[in-house]
């Protein structure tokens, strides 16, 4: 048994957060700039450079990328051998989100659903664990927009569907979405589980290195059929016309009742934001 | 794309006549910040027969929740929020004079109809280019409804406020326009 102080988890989360917010990841500003060679329309062109010197100034004056600074959303794999020492993991994790976006100026977007009156701190977190093997805790800080979270939506398909429903589900949510949740955006797309499974595999499909394949053969060609069908209706950059509206399609599947093909869309504006820590 | 238009608020008639769909342009002059509970605060207020917290008559309306301002600064990052949360609002505001929004996304129907009935033109500025939007912000300062936090109303001083004109009072719009351009270019 290891032991992992809360104050250490505290500490991370505080690190992550502010990091997320504030410096974008090498893999999304590759995806930019090869975006601004690729797109079409002048003006999708110029979209991509206005998000990569936005990226710039985000990172060198320590101020967040988006004033949505998001929902804190946490994953965590918890190693079975470690004992968390000095309080409960979700505690210490909504600690450090209070510190992190008070320290860091992050913005506070958390309310009430029916008062709307803010927590004023962020919190709480949204926190997923999973155990695993080990002795290990790993957690990955992913705070999502209003905007983009908004466009998500889960379907439960008939299993006579088929990939043709799969693929014409998706590419209808984003053509719906339009310009909402902030394009050039990555798509994830989770098939298969329960409901509750199947938006967490679209949501986690989003932590994937930008554009990089599935390893499922069958997966990869369905991202790629996917990807070409959105580019395809001409939304472009922010939706104002042009060839890349979605960076990349990420797609995650887990096996289903005989019953159901639950599918669900999770889409992630160009801020795509994680961190991730291992203790 | 036609050229970049250099347009002063409050916005005045010929001004908002001459706007066109696909038009950039930069915006001077003062906005006004207001997002979900600051619009329902305000038609609550209007339904009341109570004012506004400003006179909205010419104004643009910019839908933002800015980040917190670090020290030294005026104003944290602020880019554009989604519009169309604004949808079940912004009539009232148009007959009350508004002649310009400033946010992200596409409007209900209705709305681009009371857009064209009212005179008044819908803007977007790039969603997630908060960081650098924020630099054409010389000065914040909130006026209403503090007690919102980000939502509160903000009296805002911009110089050469990127946007792109998405709606303008002839029915013309530009997320129409740009999908119909670029529709199987892939």
């Amino acid at each position: 048994m290891r032991t992992i102080t809360a104050e250490a988890v505290t500490n991370a989360v505080r690190e992550m957060v502010v990091g997320a917010n504030t410096n974008l990841g090498a893999d999304v500003l590759a995806a930019f700039r090869k975006g601004a060679k690729e797109e079409k329309s002048p003006v999708g062109r110029a979209v991509f450079e206005t998000l990569i010197l936005n990226a710039e100034i985000a990172r060198d004056e320590k101020v967040p990328i988006c004033q949505d600074t998001g929902m804190a959303v946490f994953f965590v794999e918890l190693g079975q051998d470690v004992h968390i020492e000095g309080g409960l993991l979700q505690d210490a994790i909504d600690e450090g989100v209070r510190r992190g976006y008070a320290d860091g100026f992050l913005r506070k977007s958390i309310c009430d659903p029916f008062t709307r009156a803010n927590t004023k701190d962020n919190t709480p977190a949204v926190v997923l664990v999973e155990l695993v093997k080990g002795d290990g805790l790993k957690i990955i800080a992913a705070p999502k927009g209003g905007g983009s979270e908004n466009m998500s939506r889960l379907t439960m398909l008939a299993p006579s569907a088929g990939k043709k429903g799969i693929v014409d589900f998706v590419v209808k949510r984003c053509e719906e979405a339009g310009s909402n949740p902030c394009p050039p955006v990555i798509v994830g797309v989770g098939i298969g589980g329960s409901a509750e499974k199947c938006m967490t595999l679209a949501k986690k499909a989003l932590l994937r290195e930008i554009g990089s394949a599935n390893p499922d053969k069958e997966l990869a060609e369905l991202e790629a059929e996917i990807l070409q069908k959105i580019n395809a209706l001409g939304m472009g950059p922010q939706g104002l016309g042009g060839t890349v509206f979605a960076m990349a399609v990420h797609v995650e599947k887990h096996p289903c009742h005989i019953a159901s093909l639950p599918l669900a869309v999770n889409i992630s504006c160009h801020a795509s934001r994680h961190k991730e820590t291992r203790l | 794309m036609a050229d970049i238009k250099k347009i002063k608020t409050p916005l005045d008639a010929a001004t908002v006549e001459s706007l066109r769909a696909g038009d950039q342009v930069l915006i001077s002059g003062v906005l006004y910040t207001a997002r979900d509970t600051a619009h329902k605060r305000m038609v609550d207020a209007l339904d009341r027969g109570e004012k506004l917290p400003f006179d909205i008559s010419g104004q643009v309306v910019y839908y933002v929740g800015p980040s917190p301002a670090k020290p030294g600064k005026v104003i944290g990052s602020a880019g554009p929020t989604t519009s169309y949360r604004m949808d079940a609002y912004a009539e009232r505001l148009m007959e009350k004079g508004m002649k310009g929004m400033i946010g992200k996304g596409m409007r209900d129907k209705k709305i681009i109809d009371a857009m064209k009935k009212h005179k008044c033109v819908y803007f977007a500025a790039i969603g997630g280019a908060a960081a650098l939007i924020a630099r054409s912000i010389k000065s914040a300062e909130v006026i209403a409804y503090d007690d919102l936090g980000p939502e509160a109303v903000r009296r805002l001083e911009v110089v050469d406020f990127q946007a792109f004109v998405i709606n303008d009072v002839y029915g013309g719009d530009l997320y129409e326009i740009g999908k119909a351009e670029y529709k199987s270019a892939v």
